[in-house]
Formats: C-alpha cells, structure tokens, sequence
C-alpha cells in the first residue's frame, strides 16, 4: 500500500508544479485562470490523498470550503477583470 | 473485505493522480484557450471525484464522508458554469485560432442572425 501513496504523491507534485509553469506563462488572463483552477482541483486531490492516507478527516470541511470558493474566485475573475490588449500569437483577425 | 476495499481505494486514488498529472501536461502543451479548458476540466472533474471516491471508500463509517461526497457534488455542479463563462470570454476575445476550430457554430448562428450567443450574459 506505501507504493500507491508514494506515487500518487509524486504524480500530483509534478501536476502540480508543471501547472505552476503555464500560469507564470501565460500569455492571457483566461489561460492563467484555467490554470489557476487546474492547480486547485489538483490541490483537492492532494487534500483528499491526504485524507485516505492519514485517515484523519478534518481536512475534508477544507476540500468542501475550496470547491465552493474556487467556484466564486474564478466566476469572478470571468466577469470582472481587465481584457487583455496585447493579443497572443495566430489569433484571429477582428471581423 | 477490508483488504479488498483498501485496494480498490488504493487503485481509484492512483488513477485519479495520473488523470490530474494528465490535466497538467494538457494545460502546459496545449496551443490555445479552448483546447486548455479541454484539457483541464474533463480529467480535473473526474480526476477527482475518482481520488474523492477513494477516500470516501477508505473513510467508509466515518461521520466526515458526507463532507467527501457534497464536494464532489459541488465540484460537478460548479464545473460546467464556469467552463462556460471563460469559454464564452475566449471566444468573444479572440484567443482561440481559426485553424483548429472544426466547425464554428457561434459565427454561423451569428451570421444566420440568430439570437443567442455573443449577446447572451
């Protein structure tokens, strides 16, 4: 059982920090944001690894706390931020 | 039996990190907005409800597995609203490439003069 948790741990790490990489890159908002929630659903899975390896079931309230925030952080980004000005490369033209 | 279900558990937790790693090598290779949210949502959402299940069977009897399973009810309920909002923004912005849209049907519905779509908040 030690090598399922081992694993997981080193998978959801490198998910993790690979995820890291794009939302430092860029190049929009939007690509950060996905970014952004990638990063947390993988943070939820790290939490609920967490769980069912220590059995320890206080943390559980956090991972309903994040999916619920998560939800507001990113609905608000969608409807309140800036648009971006300078447009990444191969985007369309304006009709 | 408590064996056997340690392992199911075990197998759920571990298929569900290769989905979140999946996700994060999606994320970072794709070439656009659009096919990032592909990428991101689709193994984020079942991804983890697959390490949430595991839990939830490896908590099994614990007062604390209905707060397992209300998130991920919320996690299902919330995923496909904001899907669509930061969906709807890319493409009214423009930072989805022509080239590898298969078939648009925003642009035809909004040439046809339908309502619906960009006007939609």
């Amino acid at each position: 059982m030690t090598i399922v948790w081992i694993l997981a741990a080193v998978m959801l790490t490198a998910a993790g920090v690979i995820t890291m990489g794009r939302l430092l890159a860029g190049p929009s908002t939007l690509d950060r944001l996905v970014a952004l929630d990638t990063l947390v659903a993988v943070t939820m899975c790290a939490i609920g690894t967490w769980a069912a390896f220590s059995l320890d079931t206080t943390v559980t309230y956090g991972l309903t706390a994040l999916a619920l925030i998560t939800f507001v952080g990113s609905v608000s980004v969608a409807r309140f931020r800036v648009p971006d000005t300078d447009k990444p490369r191969g985007t369309r033209r304006l009709p | 039996m408590n064996t056997v279900l340690d392992i199911v558990a075990g197998v759920l937790i571990l298929g569900g990190s290769t989905l979140a790693l999946t996700a994060a090598i999606g994320v970072v290779r794709f070439p656009d907005t659009l096919t990032r949210m592909h990428a991101a949502t689709k193994p984020q959402v079942l991804g983890l409800l697959l390490v949430l299940a595991g839990a939830a069977i490896r908590l099994r009897g614990n007062a604390d597995v209905g707060m397992v399973i209300l998130t991920g009810l919320f996690t299902l309920i919330t995923a496909p609203v904001v899907a669509n909002r930061v969906g709807q923004l890319a493409y009214r912005e423009q930072n989805v490439r022509d080239d590898l849209l298969t078939r648009d049907e925003m642009r035809e519905s909004e040439e046809k003069g339908e309502p619906g779509g960009h006007g939609a908040h």
